[in-house]
């Protein structure tokens, strides 16, 4: 390149000497050069937060120590439980691991399709890295590092207990930590991979804006049918033998892989082959071979489509607005006052009128399905009879399972509220509407449908486990009770924990803060379930009324209810406080 | 310096900027005037590479930005109108990023970083996160990083947003500097006094075409409008009205 001539610096170029120049000759930026900016602003970020409060880290401290020895603890004994099976001792532990890798799969492949839309052709600096004269595969290599660290951490973290487990338990050795690495890389890339392609090959077919729109329906709506399929397939006669014909069929089940043809399958058989002392490397090949040829194969449509699709994906907004229903939301909120009637307009306008946010209301109805399902699936009322005090205590795990998935969908919708104003935040600041009145507003759109949602699926499930009218009444006052504080929760952390510049909102729920949210919403959860644990059996298992420990009872529930609104107010005023100081 | 031809843009049915024919040379500062949607930004965008024309070319230095676009783009320095600046980066380490996406980095970048901050009265604030920074301090600092590896063509949109009286008079001298050394300017603005004052030679675009181009008096010889002020000369060949009477806006 010709030495550049303008520079209307002359002080510095007249000091420059030659040899200096030379120096500074061009040299093209690398994948490190090009990842740079990310990486330092997770440094500075970390110093803020380490120079900011202690509270809050120490929290996620906490809450983070109790969650991972919580998964290692389960992963622990199940897996010396299954050693000890007879016959199936050897192969059980495959299995699972097969089965879990199967898993984090599909979640890798929804997370990996959300985060290359924002990595790949929403992120604001794209326009700063497209302009330069940067290679393009080493673009693509840099986009598709950070779109994989994005979207795989939370899985890897939830995956470092397991693998631990599986090491201690079956005795891995101290190079077991490498072989996993060795595993889980190849594992990781190649959902990165395919959900940047998916992306790339969606972005470019779908003509310009509606490309987004169509891309988180059809991601969202494939994995929902992933997650159903994998479901109708009942996992869950693997610890249920009786099930089969005999022994045998069993134990061929157990031999043959889930799915030989998918890279979970060589992950999970590279693991076990280690440590079951096999040396066979073929899984080790299949996984390196396949995660190589496909970053080739995805660094080659990238070369092709992502010019086009980069400038498609810039392409005009969707002009024609819809209004359905308007007449029946507004007769309905008439009650409210006009500014908080408009924000919560605002709010559902905002919630249908983007793709990457309502499109998330098809996974919600997959979870809803499969959590109805398993319930229906229960062998309570088949063959032999159950006591009563075993369906009693199943519907009241019930209520542990319905709690996980109402904190699932609250980190879905009632998290991201805060940070969906982002950089419009000014213009309620700088209105003359109450901070509280924002939040409680804020908390009520996204409680009132939570709480319908949990009380549906309570009432149903428990209906299905033919409870009695005791257990129903519970079951709904508690699960109305931590559906609030859940509810304020997400809100309160979704604000000390906020993602104003996300360019995609799907992605809100999967940050660090929504890892927060959850471990605190099911820290929560076990909470309450442990503190009526004790009076409701006692309850359930009194032989006449004078029996029944009443007192502990309403003590229990009492407490319950402090707890939980107690949490609701502290949660709002948490998020109250970092309202107002965002502003 | 830069040549377009035919430079089209299509989006859908619309059409944003339709077969301009350009060409700037080394030593110009040249602006691009046009009502709001008309397709300056666009136009621009092209040129930087970020968007794919549908049809026609652009040229950089000789080099075409689509089919050697490491080469186009190694000369070229864009400022956008909506910048971007990474919040958790300081100000150096910003200007470091940016010349390293150039090539450039090393003891002679350190101080031109240096040179560029205090240029801008940014010194201060040189280790600073630029989140604390305020809206004309990023603007400067996006200057500074369309300027650090030294390019021989700026293309800038809206260059003076956000600038104090200080800086865009700063702005004037170092385009005007810039382009007296033999680089080349394009840049975009509505400000038609800044335009009328700062380039030597300027196009009006309108609906996507370019409606007249050339020194402020070959304008007006085109248009057989003697006389006529630059925002006269701009109402005429944009074929906007005067503005409309304001006084019953304000009224009960």
């Amino acid at each position: 390149m010709a030495e550049p001539t303008a520079d209307p610096i002359p002080a510095d170029l007249r000091a420059m000497t030659r040899a200096e120049r030379r120096t500074a000759g061009r040299r093209e930026p690398g994948v490190s050069v090009l990842l740079a900016p990310k990486w330092r602003s997770a440094l500075a970020r970390l110093r803020q937060e380490r120079s900011g409060t202690r509270t809050k880290l120490l929290l996620l401290l906490a809450v983070g120590s109790v969650f991972w020895a919580a998964i290692f603890g389960i992963a622990w004994r199940v897996l010396r439980h299954a050693k000890q099976v007879p016959e199936l001792g050897a192969l059980l532990p495959g299995k699972m691991l097969a089965l879990m890798l199967l898993a984090f799969g599909s979640i890798l492949l929804l997370s990996n399709l959300i985060t290359a839309l924002s990595t790949f052709f929403l992120a604001r600096d794209l326009d700063l890295l497209v302009a330069a004269p940067v290679d393009w595969l080493r673009l693509y290599l840099a986009k598709l590092l950070e779109t994989t660290v994005h979207s795989s951490w939370m899985v890897a973290l939830l995956a470092l207990p397991v693998f631990t487990a599986y090491g201690i338990v079956l005795d891995g050795g101290p190079l077991f930590p490498l072989v996993v690495l060795g595993a889980v890389v190849p594992f990781l890339v190649l959902p990165a991979v395919v959900g940047s392609a998916a992306t790339l090959l969606l972005v470019n077919i779908f003509p310009a804006r509606r490309a987004k729109d169509i891309l988180g329906i059809v991601s969202i709506g494939a994995v929902g049918v992933v997650v159903v399929v994998l479901r109708i397939v009942r996992p869950e006669q693997l610890v249920r033998p009786e099930g089969y014909r005999n022994l045998l069929d069993f134990l061929a089940l157990l031999r043959a892989p889930t799915s030989p043809w998918l890279p979970t399958e060589w992950a999970a058989s590279m693991v076990m082959n280690w440590l079951r002392h096999v040396a066979d490397p073929l899984p080790i090949a299949l996984l390196w071979t396949t995660a190589g040829a496909f970053v080739v194969f995805g660094a080659v449509l990238h070369r092709r489509l992502y010019g086009l699709g980069y400038t498609r994906s810039h392409e005009g907004a969707e002009r024609v607005v819809r209004r359905p229903l308007r007449g029946v939301v507004l007769r309905f909120l008439g009650w409210l006052t006009p500014e908080v009637r408009e924000l919560v307009l605002k709010d559902m306008r905002l919630f249908f009128r983007d793709s990457t946010q309502w499109s998330q209301l098809i996974l919600l109805a997959v979870l809803v399905l499969v959590y109805v399902f398993n319930i229906r699936m229960l062998p309570l009322f088949s063959g032999e009879r159950v006591p009563f005090l075993l369906v009693t205590a199943i519907s009241f795990l019930n209520l542990g399972l319905a709690g996980f998935v109402l904190s699932a969908v609250a980190a879905r919708f009632v998290f991201p509220a805060v940070s969906l104003e982002g950089r419009q935040l000014w213009l309620l600041r700088s209105s003359p509407l109450d901070l509280r009145r924002l939040l409680w507003s804020k908390y009520w759109t996204g409680t009132l449908p939570l709480l319908v949602l949990a009380v549906a699926l309570t009432a149903s499930t428990n209906y299905l486990l033919r409870v009695s009218a005791f257990m129903m009444w519970l079951g709904v006052g508690t699960i109305v009770l931590f559906t609030l504080a859940s509810s304020a929760l997400a809100l309160g952390l979704g604000a000390l924990y906020p993602q104003y510049d996300t360019e995609n909102a799907a992605q809100i729920p999967t940050s660090f803060g929504g890892l927060v949210f959850m471990m605190t919403s099911i820290t929560l959860l076990v909470l309450i379930l442990v503190i009526e644990a004790r009076p409701v059996l006692g309850f359930l298992q009194a032989g006449t009324p004078e029996e029944r420990p009443v007192g502990e009872l309403a003590v229990s529930l009492g407490a319950v209810a402090v707890i939980c609104l107690g949490t609701t107010w502290g949660a709002i005023r948490l998020g109250l406080r970092k309202v107002a100081q965002a502003g | 310096m830069i040549r377009l031809a035919g430079l089209t843009k299509r989006y859908g049915k619309f059409t944003a900027v339709d077969g301009i024919d350009l060409e700037i040379p080394s030593g110009t500062l040249f602006g691009l005037l046009g009502p709001n949607g008309a397709g300056k930004t666009t136009t621009l965008r092209m040129i930087a590479g970020i968007l794919q024309p549908t049809a026609g070319t652009v040229q950089v230095g000789g080099a075409d930005i689509v089919r050697e676009p490491l080469r186009a783009k190694a000369r070229l320095g864009y400022i956008p109108d909506r910048p971007f600046v990474y919040d958790k980066l300081t100000g150096a380490e910003f200007l470091r990023f940016v010349a390293a996406l150039w090539g450039h980095e090393g003891p002679v970048i350190e101080r031109r970083i240096d040179e560029l901050l205090g240029l801008f009265e940014l010194g201060p604030w040189k280790d600073e996160l630029t989140e604390s920074y305020s809206h004309g301090m990023r603007q400067k600092l996006i200057i500074s990083s369309a300027l650090v590896h030294r390019p021989q063509v700026i293309v800038v949109d809206e260059p003076m947003v956000g600038l104090d009286p200080k800086g865009a008079r700063l702005l004037k001298d170092l385009f005007r500097e810039f382009v007296d050394r033999g680089g080349t300017v394009l840049m975009s603005t509505h400000t038609l006094e800044i335009a009328e004052t700062m380039c030597d030679r300027m196009a009006i675009v309108h609906r996507g075409r370019i409606a007249a181009s050339g020194t402020m008096e070959e304008l007006r010889a085109q248009t057989a409008s003697e006389g006529l002020t630059l925002e006269e000369l701009f109402l005429k060949l944009t074929g906007q009205a005067a503005p409309p009477t304001l006084s019953g806006l304000f009224d009960g």
